[in-house]
């Protein structure tokens, strides 16, 4: 991916919480339009390195660059509207029904006293059409299930029209369909809009079948990035997984897939 | 994909409504429409309970004499005592229910208020302790309201402080904190009150209770501008606690300065409830009742619930103000009595019900 500029770059980023390193030297560029998956065991940092890509956490060491101006000297409404985050929340202490939840994602759009106008509420309800929720615009957040929770964030991201969408675990929750209509989704954003993704994905399966490239983190350090196949590797993940594995070719899609080996 | 054109009409009346397909069905969003109708209802609402409870009290008051006869004893009750006293009400109202609406925002809880967070008892301490000072030592009457504002404020940083766990708010040790430091505060004033003569005393009771008796216009006037001023400061901020109770996180990530907001928030509150709590004492649970029922009746958007609160909050508390003089008339019930009457079984109601759904953060 070194021909397109990347519209979002870390360059040896070091991070973690109460004095407790847990990201090491990590770089990554992710380019318009592509899927970059970050895989890795529990604790490896995933979550932790989205929370640096979206400026939620400072960095230690190293920098990251949106469009290649310094993240943390940007304007938080500024990066709001280039950057949308998917992250683990889990709704809100208020009833705010489905359809002002997507709408919060046209926040950073909107002057502080605006109310949103007629084209806010388009781009919300095409979010909501996107992932089938417009049936349940006017329910209340806390009264809906789980899974359908997690689309209507996901709705949230698209309504906020960012540049790059950083996902924690997007199909957490999610059943076969929906999390392969995610990724479906995902991939007209992309071709579409040139919306650059990045990932956290506990599925190397997923990862394997719909991301152009992959991170591998093993206790907060890269131990591989790039094409799936080069780096889900049967040595590669039997190191960073501590387990046997069997790594083939899916026979519908020719992707990598992989199962446990270990008996 | 298929249920409409890609954009333009928008068919969101009926497509968007579950089940609910009659024209002019409500909107599942915010709109100008709701806005200007809740407000204009509210504002009517404000306007006749005003009228009400300027026309009844303890006492049967002649109107067409207090007009004519400045010297009358109706023309004193009127201007002298009921009117001051309405506005009093009136503002002291909505800053307690606006203060209440946007704490609630800030710490995820619907249970949270300047009385159940401690804040109110702060700024008594504050005041009561300046009292005693300034009877003592001397000094300018606006030290008064300045150190409930300052222990307001302290007491709001400690109670958030204290309510946070690795960073992180825990909406139900917030709440706990806050209800420790009510009892906290509240004992320091009975310790202050053992200490000082039987006339201070008296006054000391006042800011326990809370009560709207005998306010001058000078206060009305100094309370409505602080209050007319944190309302703005928090209006701006409007569209950030709806974002911020999402959590920090995804605040952030939607473009809120998180700190900034916060810390706007705070300073606004504080400031108002010491101002409030400096000429009324701890009227509580007002910013409890008034933004639960509005927020149910007109949805959470804090662009509408902030601006009928503060409307909301003063129609219900210069009501509650016509029911404490008037139950047991001549004599008088302070008004925080019956907002804690009020407020006591609501707020039980609020926990079971909230306990029940379990308040996600």
């Amino acid at each position: 991916m070194s021909a397109a500029k990347p519209v979002l770059t870390a360059r040896g980023v070091e991070a973690g919480y109460h004095g407790r390193k847990v990201l090491q030297q990590v770089s990554l560029e992710v380019a318009r339009g592509e899927l970059l998956a970050i895989v890795g065991p529990n604790g490896a940092g995933k979550s932790t390195l989205l929370k640096v890509l979206s400026g939620a956490l400072r960095t230690w060491a190293g920098a990251v660059e949106l469009e290649g101006r310094a993240l943390k000297n940007m304007d938080r409404r500024d990066v709001a509207r280039r950057l949308a985050t998917l992250g683990q929340e889990s709704g809100s202490a208020f009833a705010f029904t489905v359809m002002e939840m997507v709408l919060m994602g046209r926040a950073p759009h909107l002057g502080a006293m605006r109310l949103e106008g007629r084209r806010d509420v388009d781009i919300a309800q095409q979010a909501l059409r996107s992932f089938d929720l417009l049936p349940l615009a006017a329910r209340p957040i806390n009264e809906i299930s789980g899974g359908e929770r997690r689309r209507v964030l996901l709705a949230r991201v698209l309504a906020q029209e960012p540049q790059v969408a950083l996902l924690d675990e997007p199909t957490a929750f999610l059943d076969l369909k929906h999390a392969a209509e995610i990724f479906a989704r995902l991939e007209d954003l992309r071709a579409e809009r040139g919306m650059a993704v990045v990932a956290t994905l506990h599925d190397l399966n997923a990862a394997a079948l719909y991301a152009d490239r992959i991170l591998l983190l093993k206790d907060g350090a890269a131990v591989a990035c790039g094409r799936p196949q080069d780096v889900l590797t049967r040595d590669n993940l039997q190191t960073v997984y501590e387990t046997e594995v069997y790594v083939g070719r899916n026979p519908v899609t020719g992707a990598v897939a992989i199962l446990p080996a270990a008996r | 994909m298929s249920q409409a054109p890609a954009s333009g009409s928008i068919p969101d009346s009926t497509a968007l409504e579950t089940g609910a397909s009659e024209p002019g069905a409500r909107r599942p969003y915010l709109t100008r429409t709701r806005m200007a109708a809740v407000l204009g209802a509210l504002t009517l609402v404000l306007i006749v309970v005003c009228a009400a409870a300027v026309m009844f009290g303890s006492v049967p008051v002649d109107f067409t004499r207090a007009i004519a006869d400045r010297t009358s004893p109706d023309h004193a009750i009127l201007f002298a005592a009921r009117m001051p006293r309405v506005l009093m009400g009136a503002v002291v109202g909505a800053i307690l229910a606006a203060v209440g609406a946007a704490l609630q925002a800030l710490v995820r809880n619907p249970l949270a208020e300047g009385g159940t967070l401690g804040i109110s008892s702060g700024a008594a301490f504050g005041a009561i302790l300046a009292i005693v000072l300034t009877y003592r030592f001397g000094g300018g009457s606006a030290i008064v309201p300045a150190a409930g504002f300052a222990a307001a404020l302290i007491s709001t940083l400690a109670v958030y402080r204290l309510g946070q766990m690795h960073g992180r708010v825990e909406p139900f040790t917030l709440l706990l904190v806050g209800v420790i430091f009510n009892t906290f505060w509240s004992a320091l004033i009975l310790l202050i009150n053992s200490l000082v003569n039987l006339y201070q005393t008296r006054s000391i009771l006042f800011w326990l209770v809370g009560s709207l008796e005998a306010p001058t216009y000078g206060e009305v006037a100094a309370v409505s501008a602080l209050g007319a001023a944190g309302f703005v400061w928090l209006g701006w901020h409007a569209r950030d606690m709806n974002l911020l109770s999402l959590g920090d996180e995804p605040a952030h990530d939607l473009g809120v300065d998180v700190d900034g907001a916060r810390r706007a928030i705070f300073i606004a509150t504080s400031l108002m409830i010491g101002g409030a709590v400096s000429v009324s004492g701890m009227i509580g649970f007002v910013g409890l009742i008034v933004p639960h029922i509005l927020r149910l009746a007109f949805g959470a958007d804090h662009r509408l619930l902030l601006p009928a609160s503060f409307l909301g909050g003063a129609a219900f508390l210069v009501a509650a103000d016509l029911a404490a003089r008037v139950a047991i008339a001549p004599a008088e019930i302070p008004v925080g009595v019956i907002t804690a009457l009020c407020g006591g079984p609501f707020f039980i109601y609020l926990l079971r019900r909230e306990g029940h759904r379990g308040i996600a953060v």
